[in-house]
């Protein structure tokens, strides 16, 4: 025996571990679309949430009950995964193409979109699953209570409760977590991956227990024949004959309609695929698993049967038998396995129903009496939450109080076929609602209703005999002592299998009252637009999606509307065509189903497809808005914001584009200008020596009158000219080149203070020819830049002789010195000259700029400075005009040392 | 002493050879090297005509121009335009500001006798 505190604790903790699995998975899923969690082995591990604690325990008890009886649960779904695969295919290809929710909305839209059709589907389906619920919160229930048996030492804290207040505690759990699990978020596409990651993990987890049981069980019992044998020893028959007989069918047809219909294998096999593909996979894969399940089911029954005292529930045998067997571990991982099973199936099937619940029962109430707005997204999400919670809750009380009323029968099995039952009562609407055309709402509706009445007075209302005398009486005689009204025996069908006797009527009733009003009434323009939309989903896939029915729609209605979105132009553009096609005047434009669909797809384009159906369905009469569009509406809305906040940031940075665009354009342009005022400046000072020349050449050619002074002097002046546009020419390309970065720059270490004083060498004549003093400040010594040594020199020839040209003291001074600061080598060149003036201070360094000449003897161009300045700004270095301790002028070098 | 033309021109060497070539055509020459002095140096000698070089240190010469018409005594007073820029711009400007005659340097001396022989309403006539 094991504490029942432990194997709560345990079970609390693996629900722990499920939950953070849920996060991580979801977590992934959004980050990632390719993870695994898109895997085909994912999708048919999620499947098998079909293998509930009805299969792990219930089937054990079946077969010891029933003999082989329990495959047909097995023997349904293979027959649909490996045989009916184009269902299959199609269901899910419909379920992405008009993103459908739940087997409700399947058939509310395919039957017209209607509203009380999804309502009559959700109450069935909660009504019918709360039997299966109650069965797994049995099953917990029972198998806490096998492993923790009686004793004092087992009971722990659980001393005094009953099985009622254990079963109420596990719903609350249960409720507790599956809120926590499934109603994190509203999903568009109503797809929880992370849930189903938790899944698929118990689907792998189950599995493992219920193998590790079998095996177990094959090795104490001697293999398969050693414990045929025993039984056989023992005078244990099972009943392994098969027999063919009406139960047998039965099952099979439920299970096979279960497969398909049940709300949570709706959820995961169309809902939650996310790719058509994996279909293929599950095809083999989950029959597979269901093999894998049931192997071992016959022989721990029939060695349950054999070793087990003759009260012990067979039900019970997986945890039974390793407990006998002082095998607790084991025992404690088939109760987890178990766990696995019954919370997997309530998880996904309180999310499914509450889905369902939300979306067609409470949500239409809310929008009903509220009216909120669209583009409300936030608050209607919120709404939508608190509505799944609710029905969560809902869904748990109610599985519940069945388990409650019905607590004293002890069969697991029996009670998941009695909502078997209830959830086969789909089959046939859906069946005919995606390959039969003619179905219609009525029909559908009429036959589910009649279908769901029989189920509940044939199978639903007998479950309840045990505690009602009434009901018991009822079923002895009839209501009000009719006794062909009898619910196990309608209609004088005595003697039949309770379970085959309510199939057969409800069923019959269902299909028969399908198919005859169907023949019978005649569906709407919506109702046979959806159908085309529905059964030929693979001849047109783009047929009709969310069409609007015509109804009584004149041209010009859909007129106003088209203009209201697409403007005058297109529409009238639209129409005309349509008007064209049939050869008729655009206003005798009769509204066609294509036309409106048409039509519905243009403004789809401009409004979204959700508020393109409102907008049509307001024009044309009758039609309801749906919550499903409602919600489509408002996930619309968001997209729209998004979409308009990201055009906002788009534009705003074309916005910027734009100015820097025309930044520099402008650029461009004062460049064009200055290259224009260049050429212009440059025009002009090749002119100026032209001028001269051309000039004293005519007066020399004319040759008369002229002394031989005066011919030696035009001569010389003519000369003087040209070496003086010969050196500008010189110049205009020296700094054209250094502008462009001239190709033979050598750049080397250098030692600044050596060059400076290779300029003042140089100048030394020209310095004694103007009888100017040369001051000799302070000097840096050895100092290293990095640049050019010959361009260095020549900048600081050019301030040395500007500092002369320009000098107009009667006592001319220039001084010369260099300093190390702050890491820089600083020179300067001062002079005693008129200085400059203050607004010509930044022009200077201009192209062509000379200061406002004092001497007229200056023979440059002006662009000495220009020159200058390139030079030691591409060694890194400024030049600019300083504060000077004499009266004039003052420039300084300033250029980065490299090292000492 | 009234002489005939003013010439306002700062570069030493065309001044030297516009001084020679004016002289030699017989007219008496007076010259000014820069902007500021002009208008002084006008209504000082009166000259019958002035040669204007546009591009003169510390006053333009279309700043100059505008003055002269400006002033009802020197409003008519011949002014022949010399530019080294030669651009059309300059030339229309010149028009507008009341300029007689227009010379782009580099000039040939006859342009400039012709031009000057023109504005001082004189024939040719040999010198």
């Amino acid at each position: 025996m094991l504490s029942a505190d432990f194997v709560i604790a345990t079970a609390i903790g693996y629900v722990c571990l499920l939950f953070v699995l849920a996060y991580i998975g979801d977590r992934r899923a959004r980050i990632n679309q390719r993870s695994w969690l898109h895997s085909p082995a994912v999708y048919t591990l999620s499947i098998s949430v079909y293998c509930t604690s009805w299969t792990f325990y219930g089937a054990v008890g079946n077969a010891a009950r029933s003999g082989l009886e329990f495959l047909t649960i097995y023997l349904g779904p293979t027959i649909v995964f490996v045989g009916w695969y184009f269902l299959l295919r199609r269901l899910v290809r419909i379920g992405h193409l008009y993103r459908i929710t739940s087997v409700a909305d399947l058939l509310s839209s395919r039957f017209g979109k209607s509203s009380r059709l999804g309502v009559l589907v959700t109450c069935i389906a909660v009504i019918g699953i709360a039997p299966y619920i109650a069965l797994q919160l049995k099953a917990v229930t029972s198998s806490i209570q096998a492993v923790a048996g009686s004793s004092e030492f087992g009971q722990g804290s659980l001393r005094g409760i009953d099985d009622v207040g254990l079963a109420l505690g596990v719903a609350a759990g249960m409720a507790l977590f599956t809120i926590l699990f499934g109603t994190r978020h509203v999903d568009a596409k109503e797809q929880h991956h992370g849930v189903v990651a938790a899944i698929a993990f118990e689907a792998v987890v189950k599995l493992a227990a219920l193998v590790a049981v079998g095996i177990f069980v094959l090795y104490i019992g001697g293999g398969f024949e050693g414990i045929f044998s025993q039984a056989a020893a023992r005078g244990v028959v099972v009943d392994t004959s098969a027999s063919f007989d009406s139960r047998w069918i039965t099952t099979l047809v439920l299970s096979i309609a279960a497969i398909v219909c049940l709300p949570r294998q709706f959820q995961v096999t169309v809902v939650e695929n996310s790719n058509e593909n994996h279909l293929r996979v599950a095809g083999w894969a989950f029959p597979a698993y269901m093999f894998l399940m049931s192997i071992f089911i016959l022989p721990i029954a029939i060695y349950g049967l054999t070793v087990m005292p003759a009260d012990a529930n067979p039900d019970m045998f997986a945890l039974t038998l390793p407990l006998a067997a002082g095998q607790n571990g084991l025992a404690l991982f088939a109760f987890i396995g178990g766990f696995s099973s019954a919370t997997s199936m309530i998880i996904l099937e309180s999310i499914a129903l509450s889905i369902m619940v939300s979306n067609h029962i409470i949500m239409p109430l809310v929008l009903r009496f509220s009216r909120p707005q669209f583009g409300e997204g936030q608050g209607m999400s919120r709404t939508l939450l608190v509505a799944r919670r609710f029905s969560i809750m809902l869904i748990l009380s109610l599985g519940f109080f069945y388990f409650f009323f019905t607590r004293d029968s002890n069969a697991l099995a029996p009670i998941g076929l009695i909502s078997f039952t209830a959830i086969a009562q789909f089959f046939p609407a859906l069946l005919a609602a995606i390959f039969w055309r003619e179905a219609s709402l009525k029909a559908v509706t009429a036959a589910i209703l009649a279908g769901f009445v029989t189920w509940a007075w044939c199978c639903f209302l007998p479950s309840f005999e045990s505690v009602s005398p009434a009901v018991s009486q009822l079923l002895a005689e009839g209501p009000g002592g009719i006794s062909w009204l009898r619910p196990e025996a309608m209609f004088g069908l005595d003697g039949w299998d309770p379970l085959a006797h309510a199939a057969f009527w409800s069923l019959s009733v269902n299909v028969l009252t399908l198919t005859l009003g169907s023949l019978l009434t005649t569906p709407s323009a919506l109702e046979r637009i959806q159908a085309a939309a529905f059964v030929d989903v693979f001849k047109r896939p783009s047929l009709a999606l969310r069409g609007v029915a015509p109804g009584s729609a004149t041209a010009t209605d859909l007129y106003f509307v088209a203009e209201r979105v697409l403007g005058e132009r297109r529409a009238a553009a639209l129409f005309e065509v349509a008007a064209r096609e049939r050869g008729v005047d655009p206003v005798l434009l009769e509204p066609t189903p294509e036309f409106v669909g048409r039509l519905e797809r243009e403004l789809a384009g401009s409004i979204g497809a959700a508020s393109a159906h409102v907008m049509l369905s307001k024009v044309v009469a009758g039609a309801d808005v749906s919550l499903e569009e409602m919600m489509q509406m408002a996930d619309e809305t968001q997209q729209a914001i998004e979409y308009s906040q990201e055009l906002e940031r788009t534009s705003a940075e074309l916005r910027m584009t734009a100015q820097k665009l025309e930044d520099a354009n402008q650029q461009l342009r004062q460049l064009d200008s200055q290259k224009d005022e260049f050429l212009s400046q440059v025009s002009h000072e090749v002119r100026t020596p032209m001028t001269s020349i051309r000039s004293f050449s005519e007066i020399l050619l004319d040759g008369d009158q002229l002394d031989d002074t005066q011919r030696q002097r035009f001569v010389s002046t003519i000369h003087q000219e040209s070496l003086r546009l010969t050196k500008l020419l010189d110049e205009i390309l020296d700094l054209s080149a250094l502008e462009r970065g001239e190709k033979n720059w050598t750049s080397q270490a250098v030692d600044a203070d050596a060059a400076l004083d290779r300029a003042i060498s140089v100048c030394d004549a020209l310095l004694r020819q103007k009888f100017i003093r040369l001051d000799h400040g302070q000097r840096a010594g050895r100092t290293m830049i990095e640049g050019d040594p010959d361009r260095l020199c020549q900048v600081f020839i050019n301030l040395i002789s500007n500092a002369v040209k320009y000098n107009t003291s009667s006592n001319p001074v220039v001084r010369i010195s260099s300093a190390l600061r702050a890491g820089n080598f600083v020179a300067e060149v001062a002079d005693n000259g008129p200085g400059i003036a203050k607004g010509e201070r930044k022009l200077i360094f201009e192209k062509f700029s000379r200061g406002r000449r004092g001497a007229a003897d200056q023979t440059g161009a002006g662009l000495g400075l220009a020159i200058s300045r390139q030079i030691v700004n591409r060694m890194n270095g400024t030049l600019d005009l300083a504060p000077s301790t004499l009266p004039g002028a003052c420039f300084r070098v300033r250029l980065p040392v490299i090292r000492g | 002493m009234a002489i005939d033309i003013l010439i306002a021109e700062d570069e030493p060497s065309i001044l030297e050879s516009l001084d020679f070539i004016l002289r030699r055509a017989g007219w008496s020459i007076s010259s000014v090297t820069d902007g500021d002095a002009v208008l002084d140096v006008v209504r000082r000698l009166r000259p019958r005509m002035l040669v204007l070089d546009v591009m003169l240190p510390k006053r333009s010469g279309f700043d100059i121009l505008k003055h002269l018409r400006a002033d009802a005594d020197t409003a008519n007073l011949p002014v022949l335009i010399l530019t080294a820029k030669g651009q059309q711009q300059d030339r229309r400007t010149a028009e507008e500001l009341g300029a007689n005659g227009f010379v782009t340097k580099p000039y040939s001396n006859a342009e400039v006798v012709g031009a000057v022989r023109s504005l001082l309403g004189e024939d040719a006539r040999p010198a």
